[in-house]
This record gives C-alpha cells, structure tokens and sequence, in this order.
C-alpha cells in the first residue's frame, strides 16, 4: 500500500492497544449532565430554559448566539437544576445547564427520511444547524457554517479525517468499523451541499482494518476515495491532511476552502447523516475512555454532558492512583483539575494517567539542537518563538513564525530541554492578539 | 477515587520522548569510546590519562563557577565532561600533563561559562580551548610528538617504496616521513624550493613525487583507517570515529547534514585541488585527505555541536560546505598544516548570521 504524507512530524507510540479492541458500548443514562454553553468555536449559545423546568430528551435548550454558534439540546430527559458555572474540558470554568434526569429518557419525535440525499441544500443544511452540530475532531467549528462557504468559493473536495493521529484515542477508528455506511452517507451529505465531485477518507496506517473495509464499502461510489496515510503526528491536523491527501497547500492565514476544500471529522459525517436523516440533534458521542490507570479501557456511546468521573467508574475505575486526567488526546488535551468535567461535543477522549508517568521533569536551557526545526510540520523554529517571547520580542516571534504555529505539541514532545515550548507559544500568541488590539 | 489526590495539570503535550539532554551529551561521551580505546591501544596508557585529566578537569571546574555563579550545579549533565574529553582528544599523546588541564579550564571558563553556561556559548569551548593552548604553547602543541609503537608517524611504513636506503640518500626526506603527521608531509611538498631540496640531496631522483605517491597509496590509507599513524589522542583512528559516528547518527543525536557537506566538500576540493603542484589529481587523494587529520573527529563530534551550530537544515548545508571550503583552503594555502579547528571556528561564529539568512518560510507562506 502506498502511504500519504506531509513533511516534519514526529512518531510518538500510538498505545491504540488499551481500547482498539473494545467494541462502541452504550453507556447508560446518568444521573445528572452539564450542557455547557460555549462547546465550540464562536459565541456561546443562549439558554432558553430556566431553572425547574422540564425538558425532553433532544429538547432545544439553547440557542446559537449568531452565525458562528451553535444550538445545544438536552441530551437526556430531566429538569434543569442549575445554569451556572461549571469545570469545562478544558480545564477552565464556563457557562453551562445543568439537567438532572428524571429516568425515563423520553425522547422527542424523530423523522426518518430514507431518500435523506434526495432533500434540497437548503434543507440539508437546515438540519445540520438545527441539530447543534460542530466538529467533534476536537477543535469543534460549527459544521453549518463550514457548509456554508461565502459566495464565489467554488468546493470541488471533502476530505473525511479518519486519522486519529492523537495517542491512545480510538473512538474514530471503532466509528469507521461499525458505523461505516453512516460515515459515507455523511459524506455524500456534505458532498451534495457543497456540491463538491470528489470525497475522500483519509485514515492512518494504523488501522487498516478500517481502510480495507471502508475501501470496499467505497468500491462502488463514485468519486469517493479511501486514501491510506503514513502513521506520523500531527497526521489528521487540518492543513498537513489537505496536503498529504491532495498536495494543496492551505495558505498562512487562510481557511481550507481556499484551496477548495472542506474538511469534516469521521465522527461529524455520522452526526449529520443523523441529523439529515432522522432530524436527531447531536446529544451523545463515542468516547475512549482509555490510559494505563483504567481498569477496562473502553470506547462508550454517552451522552454529551456526562461527568469524566461517571465515565471512570463505569469503565470499572482506577488500578492505579491517577496522575493526570487528560480531556482529549495527550498531544493537545488538557490535563484536568478533577473529573468533575462534562464531556462536550468534541471530547474524542479522556486519557487517564498514572501519578508516576505523570510526573514531568524540569525545564533546562535550549541547546540549540533544532530537534523542533527538524519536525515542525509547519516549518517554524520554534526555539526562536519560544525564546522571543520570554524575553518579550513580538517581532521576532512572528519572523520567526508565531501566528502559523498550530499548536501541535510536536516541539515539545521532541525537546530534550523539556521545555514548554507550546506554552510558550500560545503565551506569544496571546501577548500579540493585546498588542494587536492595543493598536 | 479519593477526593484528596491531587491531579497534575501542565500544558500539553502530556507525552514526550525519552531522549534528555543528559542522555544526549553521556551518549556522545560513549561514541567517543572507541576512539579512546585506539589511542590507548597505540599510545599507551598516557593517552587515556591526558583524556580523562581534559575530561575531570573540566568537570570540577564548571563545578566551582557554577557554585561561585551560586546556579544550580549540572556538572552531571555530561557536557562539560565531553568539552574536557574532546580538548584532550586535540592535543597529542606526547604532551606535559598540564596542557589539558590548562586547556580545559580556558574551555569551561572563557569558552563556556563566561556566556551563561550550557547553550549560550558562541564557539565551540572545546576548540576554544584548543586554539587558546596552540596560540600560547605552540611548541608543546606541536611539537614532541610521540609515534605511534612500530609504525611511521606519516603513515607510510615502506620506504624502501620511495627508495632504498633513504636515511642516507635525503635526511630531510628519511626526518620527514618518520617524525611528522601524513598532513604535516603533504603541507611540508607543497613547498617547491623543500622538493627542489630533497631531490637535490638525493642526486636528482623525484623524490618530492614519491613520497608524495607513498602518501595515498593503498597501504598508507590503511594505516589512517585504523589509526597507527602520528596525530592527536581521538583523531588518529577514522575506523573507531565512524562507529562512533554511527551510532550517534543511529540514535538520532547528530544529523547528517554537517558531517556529510563537511566530508563531502573536503572529498570533492581535494581531488580538484589537492595533488602536487603541476602534477595531475588521483582519486586516492580524496580519501587521503578525508581520513587525515581531525577531520572525522572534527566533522561528526564537534562541527556536529548544538549550540554553536545552525538550527535551519539549509543553514546546516551553509555550515558544513564553509568548513570543508575552509578547511581545504588552509590545508593546501594557509600557514598550518590542518585547517579543521580553525574553520569550525569560524563557522561557529557565522552561525548567527546562517540563522538569519535561512530562516524557512512557513508551510503554505508564499516566498516574497
């Protein structure tokens, strides 16, 4: 098989091993969910329901606060017992509703429209934004709007990431193997949206259970591809997926519809083949629970909204004292304060963590190795970056490339000074956007 | 879970390699093993003294600034072992005790402290340290050398090859090849009025010619492979230098870029511009010139240092092309037989300017 890939990047163990085998389980309706409000890229939703009211399962509960926002619904059925602050995923504290169930799971009435691809655009689309759909690869950009390329842009590719180049999470790849008709008819979706001629699925070496299958599912589509892709990080970040499976280079600054292009998470195809279909809002998700410290590594069905720590003990809990709880892929997730974090729509998944391989060493002087040159997929130095920013030179950190790093983590992962280098980027990043606004 | 634990949180990623800076510079220090092995081999036990002496001396004096600089003491970091241990590893067998301790002391203190330590440091200590000893004892650095036991100094160990009897025939010639290193022969006939001498005393023979010839025939080149040739503690044995390269290039803690320009423009100047003066080029010549010297020692080990070299691959290409150009221009131009240390040197002080002139384009930044 001829491998695709993109220069730099870096080959860290891929410890797919702890969840790869276990089968998607259905977690059971919990106790209680938070439905945060800002689970995307834009403006955070505006609740409609207030405290003490009751609400159906698949209920609109929020409404998108302009064009890039989205809708959230309640993802189990209940009452509305707070809308206040709680511990989001990524480690902050952020606006969110509070449901606790009532037991019964009542749903609210669902279609089912079984020539779902024979629906005008603008219905397609209406659903995709009705159901609260953003990317559940991670960064989690309303979907509706990436569907919605301003006038003038032609699209003439979608690319599915079915990479999962992050460690230890397997999510996408027990989606590809179970839910893989779902994902091509997500894709035929967004391809007739943005009536795009091409499709291609862009899945990583490491899963070429997922290829063959996919490949002969697509053997009779037309204009479909299963492209195979070298294992190396960051493999599935956006603008390195677009070039190893098209050899288009998104431009600096520029979105991937520039070079005609949308990209969408193997996991959103299925939410919106969901929502075109049986009008279904997206309130649940798969997520690994996985890591060296978790009894039964598992990859669950649980509803947006579910606490890290009812995930934990459902996967039979701890062996081991827990170091880090890690909200997402350990190359970009973030390490909790506590479990008490909900889950949103873009939680791929929880990384546990022992307290011994937690632990991280000291930062020593740079020595000018250029390990981080040599990999950076973005083709930045940044030693410099980091440096000119410790020592307050916005200039030269942006010479040196600030505003085109994607935060990959690559760097750090190779430093042998151990030093933060992608805190200290996002720092500059920072810093710049005040300097910026300052002007 | 128990309420009380206390969970980490720390930037991403949460995840990195194994490698450290320490393991990078004792790894170094165990590809230098082998070389010291040689030397040992050949020298004796004097050589792996005067190693360890640069090597311990450096040590217990970064040791002292650091605790006098009252900053953390990282003496167990390796890198100012390897400083220690390649400065003696430039000075020859025959040397006084105090030359490296001398020079290892100038390294760490002028060379590598005096800029803040690890990382800062603008040359390489280590040739600093070197250029320091050859600019105030000239005599000791160069002079005094001691052969290697049963083997010529110049690496060319039949002379009845050049002419029978050649001890009475020249005795500048015979002093020539049996008391100095295989560059110092071929600077000393790049001097025509010293062949012009030679072939006179040896009654009109070309003389200048055949040692010359004896210089990059087969069996000399096999004598640099292995070592058993005059010249410094770690640079005589290309063999011990190239396994300990390798394993270094294995590890992924030098990249090739440098060695590979450095080596391979050495390789391609000297089959162009390194034969006899009006006599024609040999492809022996090349490897001659790569094998002699320090320039494997030089080429992987310290032209391979991290701080003072280029972080841009382009910059590193710049890098090692400028030393093999410099290094060949004071081999067969300059006052000094060999050009290795001096042009790393000037590299070393270029790096800045490199830097800037190849700083890469992002991915997807259109050129200017």
């Amino acid at each position: 098989m001829r491998l695709k890939t993109f220069p730099g990047g870096i080959h860290p163990h891929d410890e797919k091993h702890y969840s790869a085998a276990a089968p998607i389980t259905k977690f059971p309706s919990p106790q209680r969910v938070i439905v945060h409000l800002s689970q995307h890229i834009g403006a955070p939703s505006n609740p409609i329901v207030e405290k003490g009211e009751t609400v159906l399962k698949g209920q609109l509960i929020a409404e998108a606060a302009g064009f890039v926002s989205l809708k959230q619904h309640a993802p189990i059925s209940g009452t509305v017992t707070k809308i206040g602050k709680f511990l989001h995923p990524t480690g902050a504290m952020g606006m969110g509703i509070e449901i606790s169930a009532d037991g019964k799971d009542e749903m609210i009435q669902l279609g089912d429209e079984e020539n779902f691809l024979e629906l005008p655009v603008d219905v397609l689309k209406e659903r995709v934004s009705n159901a609260g759909i953003c990317g559940m690869g991670g960064a989690g950009f309303p979907t509706f709007v990436k569907l919605s390329p301003p006038e003038g842009t032609s699209i003439d590719t979608v690319i599915l990431n079915g990479v999962e180049c992050e460690p230890f999470l397997t999510s996408d790849y027990r989606l590809m193997l179970e839910r893989s008709e779902d994902i091509i008819n997500g894709l035929k979706i967004i391809m007739k949206i943005v009536s795009a001629k091409a499709g291609i699925i862009g899945i990583e070496a490491n899963k070429p259970d997922a290829i063959t299958l996919l490949r002969k599912l697509c053997a009779k589509e037309r204009g479909i591809n299963v492209v195979g892709l070298k294992m190396k990080y960051p493999q599935g970040a956006e603008k390195q997926l677009i070039y190893a499976t098209t050899h288009r280079k998104v431009p600096a600054g520029g979105l991937p519809m520039a070079v005609g292009v949308v990209v969408q998470n193997v996991g959103t195809a299925v939410a919106i083949y969901e929502a075109a279909r049986y009008q279904k809002p997206l309130i649940e998700r798969v997520i690994s629970v996985t890591g060296p410290v978790v009894k039964q590594p598992m990859n669950l069905l649980a509803p947006v909204g579910t606490l890290f720590s009812d995930l934990v003990e459902y996967s039979g809990g701890l062996t081991q004292p827990l170091g880090k709880a890690i909200s997402g892929g350990p190359m970009m997730g973030f390490a909790l304060p506590s479990l008490d974090a909900a889950m949103i729509k873009g939680s791929s998944g929880l990384v546990l963590i022992g307290a011994k391989e937690a632990k991280s060493k000291a930062e020593h002087t740079c020595l000018r190795c250029a390990r981080c040159v040599d990999i950076c997929p973005m083709n930045l130095i940044p030693s410099t970056i980091a440096n000119a920013v410790k020592y307050n030179d916005l200039d030269m950190a942006v010479k040196a490339g600030l505003n085109d790093c994607i935060k990959c983590g690559s760097c750090a992962y190779v430093c042998p000074a151990q030093i933060r280098l992608v805190q200290w980027i996002d720092t500059g990043k920072i810093r710049y956007a005040e300097a910026q606004r300052g002007k | 879970m128990n309420k009380n634990d206390k969970l980490i949180v720390s930037p991403a990623p949460h995840v990195h390699d194994k490698t450290t800076v320490k393991n990078v510079m004792w790894n170094v220090v165990l590809a230098l093993v082998p070389a010291l092995i040689f030397a040992t081999y050949y020298w004796g036990l004097r050589a792996l003294l005067l190693s360890l002496t640069g090597a311990v001396t450096a040590v217990v004096c970064e040791a002292i600034i650091q605790k006098l600089r009252k900053v953390p003491i990282t003496v167990n970091d390796g890198s100012a072992f390897l400083t220690g241990l390649l400065l003696a590893f430039n000075i020859h067998a025959g040397a006084p005790i105090w030359l490296p301790i001398i020079g290892a002391v100038f390294a760490i203190t002028v060379g590598k402290q005096v800029f803040g330590g690890l990382g800062n440091n603008p040359v390489n200590p280590a040739l600093l340290g070197r250029a320091f000893l050859m600019a105030s004892w000239p005599t000791h650095m160069t002079g005094g050398w001691v052969a290697v036991k049963g083997a010529a100094m110049s690496g060319i160990n039949n002379l009845s090859h050049i002419a029978t009897n050649l001890e009475q025939l020249s005795p500048k010639a015979y002093e020539l090849v049996t008391s100095a290193t295989p560059l110092n022969v071929a600077k000393s006939l790049r001097d025509s009025s010293f062949i012009a001498e030679i072939n006179a005393q040896a009654g009109g023979i070309d003389l200048g010619g055949r040692i010359f010839t004896g210089l990059t025939e087969m069996e000399t080149l096999k004598s640099l492979f292995w070592g058993n040739i005059g010249g410094c503690i770690g640079e005589v044995s290309v063999f011990a230098l190239l396994l300990g390269a390798a394993y270094l290039l294995y590890k992924n803690i030098i990249e090739w870029r440098i060695p590979l320009f450095f080596i391979g423009t050495v390789f391609v100047l000297s089959f162009i511009f390194g034969g006899l003066p009006g006599s024609g080029t040999s492809v022996m010549l090349p490897f001659f010139h790569i094998f002699s010297g320090g320039l494997m020692l030089g080429a992987f080990f310290m032209a391979t240092d991290y701080t003072t070299t280029p972080l841009t691959k382009q910059g590193r290409i710049i890098f090692g092309i400028g030393c093999g150009l410099l290094t060949i221009v004071i081999r067969l131009v300059g006052g000094y037989p060999e050009g290795v240390s001096y042009s790393i040197l000037f590299m070393n002080v270029m790096t800045p300017l490199i830097d800037r002139l190849t700083r890469p384009k992002a991915f997807g930044r259109v050129k200017k």
